[in-house]
Parts: structure tokens; sequence; C-alpha cells
């Protein structure tokens, strides 16, 4: 069993980035869902998961990026959304309170995702096949634009209240 | 997960399994670690409140740490699920051990919205297959012949 908190090689390193696109995947299905199926027209709400589900695609292509450096396989994305669209009717939010509370977990979630994940890299000396620094380059840029995304929920949240 | 609860899910699965506490040697020998380490990780869970170490005779895990034991199992049945079910991978056992350190409760919350887990779990957690017993694989033995 590993003890270590770090990363230690391609496999994993592209295990990781996979996960990370499924999160992204889900968080832009379900913003999608979410937006579709509000229980009254809100402007600021629809634009609010809008923007998210679109941050959450851009993310995902630049994992992908990172993965195809690796030589690694992506994950089908197709059977991903097939198995967002199959859970959603069970986990679905009941009112807009519930919509910006699960895009706040999403938000959050991916946070926490990439902040373990870079701190994981940083405490490995491992060689991988994608250069290092720009690995680390687009992580903190992505953990970054979680970080803003769930100050912007928050905002929204405490407006509300 | 965290170390420390890497050492809770080993302790809990331990004293599950011999109904009695568990060795600080079979925690070692489970974790791959030195019983040195292992001594020294359970003195702080002691410190914690979240184990109790009687010696000679080995470690029991207090109420809390049953909680979180349970917790950082269910954590690693939903890696373990989604390895299989969602990336359709065949060293699942190896790689669900690789990422346990790097994913966290929170992570894993959000992958278990897209898996099919059973409400049993963390109990249909089966010590001898590790792995999730409501899981269709392969035994220990015949997969690592493969």
């Amino acid at each position: 069993m590993s003890l270590s908190q770090r990363v230690d090689s391609d496999q994993q390193l592209a295990r990781l980035l996979q996960i990370g696109i499924v999160l992204e995947e889900v968080t832009e299905a379900r913003a999608n869902n979410h937006r579709e199926s509000l229980p009254e027209p809100d402007a600021e709400l629809e634009s609010l998961l809008a923007d998210a589900a679109e941050e959450s695609a851009a993310h995902r292509d630049r994992l992908d990026g990172l993965i195809d450096s690796l030589a690694a396989d992506s994950i089908p994305f197709d059977e991903i959304d097939a198995l967002v669209e199959a859970s959603y009717g069970q986990t679905k939010p009941e009112d807009f309170d519930g919509v910006l509370y699960d895009q706040l977990c999403n938000e959050e979630t991916a946070y926490k995702f990439y902040d373990d994940m870079i701190d994981a890299i940083e405490a490995s000396d491992a060689a991988f096949s994608v250069d290092r620094a720009h690995l680390l380059s687009v992580l903190r840029t992505l953990r970054d634009a979680e970080r803003d995304a769930v100050e912007t929920v928050t905002t929204i949240m405490e407006q509300r209240e | 997960m965290n170390t420390a609860d890497q050492y809770l899910k080993a302790i809990y699965l331990i004293q599950q399994d011999d109904n009695s506490p568990a060795a600080t040697g079979r925690v070692a020998e489970m974790l791959d670690v030195s019983p040195a380490s292992a001594n020294e990780m359970i003195g702080k869970l002691e410190a914690r409140g979240l184990a109790e170490h009687e010696k000679y005779k080995g470690v029991s895990l207090t109420d809390d740490g049953i909680v979180k034991a349970r917790d950082a199992l269910q954590t690693y049945c939903i890696i373990e699920r989604f390895l299989v079910n969602v990336l359709d991978v065949e060293d699942f056992r190896g790689e669900a051990r690789e990422l346990e350190p790097v994913i966290d409760g929170t992570v894993a919350e959000r992958l278990d919205t897209i898996i099919d887990r059973k409400s049993e779990c963390p109990d249909c957690f089966d010590p001898e297959l590790d792995a999730c017993g409501c899981l269709d694989v392969e035994p220990l033995e015949e997969a690592a012949a493969d």
C-alpha cells in the first residue's frame, strides 16, 4: 500500500488527469442540467451556470492536452455524460439554493483536487514525459480559476441570503 | 486521503478480521511500512483520541476512530468502483492504492455521483478480495496469475 502523498509515475499522473477530466465533465453536465431545469427564469443563475459549463469544457480540453503529452488513453466522454445523465435525476437540487450549493460543491471539489495534485507533484522528484514546469503551470491556472469560481458562487449566495 | 486515514482503515480491517485489537506487526505488514513507523503513527492516533494502544495486545479504534476509518474505507471503495466501472482499469487494486493518498474524501464524493455504489458500503468491502464484495471482479490469486 502506498503511503506517499506524491505522484511517482506517468501512469499515476495520467490517471489523476483523467479523474480531473471526469470532475470537469460532472461540473459541465450538471451546470447544463441545472440551467435547463431551473424552476423559473433567473438571468443571474443562468449566466453563472453557462459560464461554469463553458469553463469546465475549457479545463477539460487543457487536461486532455496534458494526457496527450503523456501518450496515455483519453477517456470516453460520451460514457461519462451518460453516467451523469443517469444519476442526475436522483441527485437533482430542489430549488435555487440547492443549485447554488451544488455548484459550490463542484467548484470547491475541483479546487481541492488541483491543490492536492499540485502538492503531490511538488513532493515528487519523478521525471514525467510532460514538462514539469508546464504541467504545474497548467494545474495552477486551473486551480486559480476554480478558486475564483468558488468566490463568485459564494458572493451570489451571500447576496441572496 | 491522508496517511493517518490509511492507518485507521488498516487497523479497522484487521480488527474486523481478528475480532480483537490489531497487532502492530500486522498493521505494519498491511501498509508495508516498518514496525517503528507503525508505532509512531499509532501514537499520533492515540494522541488524537482515535485509537487506544494496549501493550502486548495491540491497537483498537475508539468510536471516533471507527467513524473516520469507515469514511476512509468508503473513499477507497469509491476509487475502486470508479476505476473498474468508469475507466475499466484492469489493475484497479494497484492503482487504487496509488491514488488513495492523493484523492480527498470530497473528490471521492463527487466521483460517487456517477457510480452505482450500494447502500451497504463500506460493509460490503471484502478484505480477502481486497475489493468491494459487490464488484464483479476476479479473486486476488486469479488476478495476479493473469
